[in-house]
């Protein structure tokens, strides 16, 4: 107990080590597949083997006769009360958005899509039973290229909707045939946004207990409160006879923000058999099953003046769908529209995405959503800038870039950035990295002709998010609010309970949550406790995506304490017989003003408010207070991230030798936690440099369905990195929080290839192509080495070109 | 169908189990050791490494059978006695998880790493976790949890209650 006139230390700031941690290492955790009520019965799903065809026939009865198979049901089975998969997010009123059966009926259109169900006993006698069904598949085309899909030359996915093109989405701001107009500089390049697997470590599981006409559906999602609504609108079963609990969740990175057609079908078969009916995915089955990320064909096209000054850009996309739209596929290249012209100042911009059909897994939220895609885009044209103009990419970035005090700033793109110190975090990441000894360093490789060049990339980025302002999101024709929901409630005890419609997988909400409350309410840490994940209990939420959870979610708990203390206030100033306006409250206790020993703790008050015995009049029992918050505008974290790698120009192998990215994301509430956060989102950015990639051969086959095909980066792969951090306040919440969870994602992949483009400049080398393996180095190479050799009439590979390459421009 | 025995953290279980019947559902649908989690199926992801008589194992690699006569421990087998093993706490003390699924596979893993090199070096330990998968982290404060664990079993703490895990 703190004594009186003892100040507390702040929680918010505090380095506070998480009190989820308990039970995670010590193995007491409820993941969905933990779950197991008396009885349950098991779902395998077959799945698609090919990536086009009109299913002829399937024939189950082998499968049925099975022992301890309990159902088998194919699409057809289902047909009339299995819905359609949601799409919340009709960008354009034309948008084709084809029908999207959880189980296909006539015809599939990925390998993956689930066919055919069975339940039985247990997932043993499941699984058997898949190999006696027989399926008949009439081979239709298979359209995997998104720029011959999108010209229509290898079919239609969807024959009825007679294009493969979903929608086209334009925004167009200032003259840009203007701005590109005997522009001195105009750079044009085609980028590769590959495909990516989410691949969170808990792969998803879903759970339902029928209950008569009520159903309590688990699932390893992220968004318990959008997925129970959206499962009664997909299978008219009542909102209010469905909960849906998210229990501990194993990470999602936006794989988990999904309506899956196996959380559909668990509810139905639950529903049908009046079991308990649980399905849990394969890792193999779910890097087919489970939405991709990412995957655009970016044309970009910067006009700039020759000091550097950009006038114009213009972004053309073409974004793989996958072969059908998800609960928000199509507006995740949407937000990268207002991005793309990252921190930067211009005349014009446009940009147009055409959203494509493809035989392929649907793709959706991936880590970023639709950012990473952007400033990887912008990043990256800056960097050519620089080499096109032989300049320090730092001075093109500083000549572009908003000021400090140009701040609120409404961009090109529409969005008014509310607040943001480039020049400071740039400062600080140059003097972390060691920028000019390392560009030194780089010099002297490049004269010895060193056969491992240094890369030096940059990313100064900055992102959206907070998602958020419920009116903006309504402009852009998303489904729902953005809104987040909080009640804090002060039980007789004095222990503080807090709901939020948060839902965490892995972000530890219930320490940070804690923190702002013990602090808003004086209590000690210990005495909260954060309740999530569960409809039953958390009735109204938008759920845990877009680094929306603080910015958002822990202002919603902000401000349900400040109606606490204004209840508790009325009930304290009544016991003291003082008036209202008379108290202080400041450490968790009210005083009467110049008369500190008369007050009363807001945990005193509770247990007065729950006892009832002498309320003021009108004012009900016990202390509790709902909120919802809807901030004014999104909040945007910024910072700027170095990358130098070693680049193997014999062998093509690349190694990070320092990264430093310094973060600005307003104030933290816990830094043990944002490093981690920052930690986890470098990992997953610059394994989409080096790493990952979702490969589907021409038949449209995915030949990544494996952790060994499938490259998730391992300890041994990373680096260390060093991060640090300014502080630029967002002034679109109380507590001047921006976001931290998908930063170090968005801004590390444009570091790493720019700092390996870097390193290899001199070769001739102006791009390759992501994910940056030895091979694709080492072809780059080759490939800037022949045209080089071909341009003097010299033997291929003769050379080297470090001589060719200072005269190609390079600083 | 055959008949096995074995000891898992500390508990003998005797039992007729099919023979294709993978040690890890043996343990979690079973015996209801759910503390070890199934990340994959190729046993890339080590999310379910446990130790198969004091040696690390992916428990999705063996089968049930295999096991006979050895003796498995689980994380929840760990720092019984009311106290969290030394590995258990530095994982919480360094933030060495987020979601904290991989964590027990990581966990387990650090202390088999441990055993055979009592002082490894961040590229040992890197090296040493190569199997274990963790989505959350970028691995840096797993590296320096088991450093720091390292340094607290070489010379065991006088007062571990100082590092007890909040709860």
């Amino acid at each position: 107990m703190t004594a009186l006139g003892e100040a507390r230390p702040a929680e918010v700031g505090a380095p506070r080590r998480r009190s989820e941690d308990a039970r995670l290492i010590t193995g007491r955790t409820r993941w969905t597949d933990n779950i197991q009520p008396q009885g349950t019965l098991h779902v395998a799903f077959l799945r698609s083997p090919v990536a086009h065809a009109r299913i002829e026939r399937v024939d189950a009865e082998q499968a049925r006769r099975r022992p301890g198979v309990v159902a088998v049901l194919t699409g057809a089975d289902v047909a009339g009360e299995q819905g359609s998969l949601p799409c919340a997010w009709p960008v354009t009123e034309d948008m084709k958005h084809p029908d999207h059966p959880p189980m296909a009926v006539d015809e599939v259109r990925y390998v993956g899509e689930p066919v055919a169900c069975v339940v039985a006993r247990d997932r043993y006698a499941a699984v058997d039973a898949l190999e006696e069904i027989d399926v008949d598949y009439a081979p239709l085309p298979a359209v995997v290229d998104m720029e011959r899909a999108v010209r229509g030359e290898d079919g239609l996915v969807h024959e009825g909707l007679g294009t493969n093109e979903s929608y086209r989405w334009v925004f167009e701001n200032g003259d840009l045939d203007a701005a590109m107009r005997d522009a001195p500089v105009v750079i044009e390049r085609r980028f590769v946004q590959q495909r990516l697997i989410p691949t969170a470590m808990e792969p998803r599981a879903v759970l339902c207990v029928p209950e008569g006409e009520e159903f309590t559906l688990y699932s390893a999602t992220q968004i318990p409160h959008i997925l129970r609504l959206m499962l009664a609108v997909v299978t008219e079963i009542p909102e209010h006879r469905i909960r849906v609990v998210a229990p501990d969740v194993g990470g999602g990175f936006g794989s988990k923000l999904q309506v899956y057609g196996e959380e559909v079908l668990c509810l139905l078969l639950a529903r049908r058999l009046g079991r308990p009916v649980k399905w849990t995915e394969s890792r193999s089955e779910g890097n087919m099953a489970v939405h991709h990320g990412r995957d655009q064909i970016q044309r970009l096209t910067l006009a700039a003046d020759r000091d550097g000054r950009i006038r114009g850009l213009k972004v053309d996309l073409l974004a793989d769908m996958g072969a059908y739209l998800m609960l928000v596929t199509p507006g995740i290249p949407i937000l990268g529209a207002f991005m793309f012209n990252g921190i930067y100042k211009m005349d014009a911009y446009s940009f147009t995405c055409r959203g494509v059909f493809t035989t392929k897994t649907p793709t959706d939220a991936y880590r970023g959503a639709g950012r990473p895609e952007a400033t990887f885009g912008i990043e990256r044209m800056m960097d050519e800038l620089a080499a096109e103009l032989g300049m320090d990419p730092i001075e093109v970035r500083r000549r572009n870039w908003i000021e400090h005090g140009e701040f609120p700033y409404e961009t090109i793109a529409g969005l008014t950035y509310d607040s943001g110190n480039y020049e400071a975090a740039t400062e600080r990441a140059l003097e972390l990295f060691g920028y000019d000894r390392l560009r030194a360093e780089q010099a002297e490789r490049r004269e010895r002709r060193d056969p491992v060049q240094l890369g030096i990339g940059v990313s100064t980025f900055t992102e959206m998010c907070g998602l958020a302002p419920s009116r903006v999101l309504g402009s852009l024709s998303y489904g729902a609010g953005g809104w987040e929901h909080a009640s804090v409630r002060v039980l007789p005890s004095g222990k503080v309970e807090v709901v939020t419609g948060t839902s965490p997988h892995g972000q530890g909400h219930a320490t940070a949550w804690a923190q702002i409350t013990a602090d808003r309410l004086g209590v000690p840490f210990e005495d909260v406790k954060v309740l999530h994940g569960d409809t039953a209990i958390s009735p109204k939420g938008m759920d845990t995506y877009g680094s929306r959870s603080l910015a958002v979610g822990g202002i919603a708990v902000y401000g349900a304490c400040d109606k606490v203390i204004d209840k508790a206030r009325r009930v304290a100033a009544h016991l003291l017989e003082a008036a209202e306006e008379d108290l202080e409250f400041a450490d968790g206790r009210f005083s009467v003003r110049g008369v500190p020993e008369e007050g009363r703790t807001i945990q005193e008050v509770a247990t007065a408010a729950f006892a009832a015995h002498d309320l003021p009049d009108g004012l009900e029992p016990s202390l509790d207070a709902e909120t919802t918050f809807d901030p004014e505008n999104f909040s945007f974290p910024h910072g700027t991230h170095l990358c130098a790698t070693e680049v193997d120009t014999e062998t093509g192998m690349v190694r990070i030798r320092s990264y430093v990215a310094v973060d600005d994301i307003g104030k933290v509430v816990n830094p043990l936690i944002v490093e981690g956060q920052v930690h986890g989102g470098l990992a997953q950015g610059i394994a989409q440099a080096l790493y990952e990639e979702a490969v589907y051969d021409a038949e449209g086959n995915l030949t990544t369905t494996t952790m060994a095909d499938y490259l998730v980066p391992s300890a041994a792969d990373l680096p260390d990195f060093t991060t640090d951090r300014t502080e630029t306040p967002a002034t679109s919440n109380p507590l001047g929080v921006k976001g931290v969870g998908e930063a170090g994602t968005i801004a590390s992949t444009p570091a790493v290839v720019n700092a390996i483009v870097d390193a290899l400049r001199p070769y001739g080398v102006r791009d390759v192509p992501m994910p940056c393996s030895p091979e694709r180095v080492w072809r780059a190479l080759r490939e800037a080495r022949g045209e080089e050799a071909e341009e003097r009439g010299a033997e291929p590979g003769a050379g080297g070109g470090l001589g060719s390459a200072q005269a190609g421009g390079d600083q | 169908m055959p008949r096995i025995s074995v000891e898992v953290d500390g508990v003998t279980y005797e039992d007729e189990v099919e023979p294709r019947l993978l040690l890890v559902h043996y343990l979690r649908d079973r015996l209801g050791k759910v503390g070890t989690p199934i990340g994959c199926d190729t046993t890339n992801c080590g999310a379910c490494t446990v130790l198969l008589d004091g040696m690390s194992v992916k428990s999705c690699s063996l089968l049930a059978v295999q096991a006979d006569g050895r003796e498995i421990t689980t994380v929840e087998g760990i720092g019984l006695d009311g106290r969290h093993h030394p590995m258990q706490r530095a994982f919480h003390e360094e933030h060495a998880l987020q979601c904290g699924y991989c964590t027990p596979g990581m966990i387990m893993a650090s202390i088999d790493l441990l055993r055979e090199n009592a002082d490894p070096s961040d590229e040992e330990i890197r090296e040493g976790l190569e199997g274990n998968l963790c989505r959350c982290t970028g691995y840096q404060n797993i590296v320096r949890a088991v450093r720091s664990a390292a340094a607290e079993m070489r010379t065991p703490s006088e007062n571990p209650s100082e590092s007890e895990v909040t709860s």
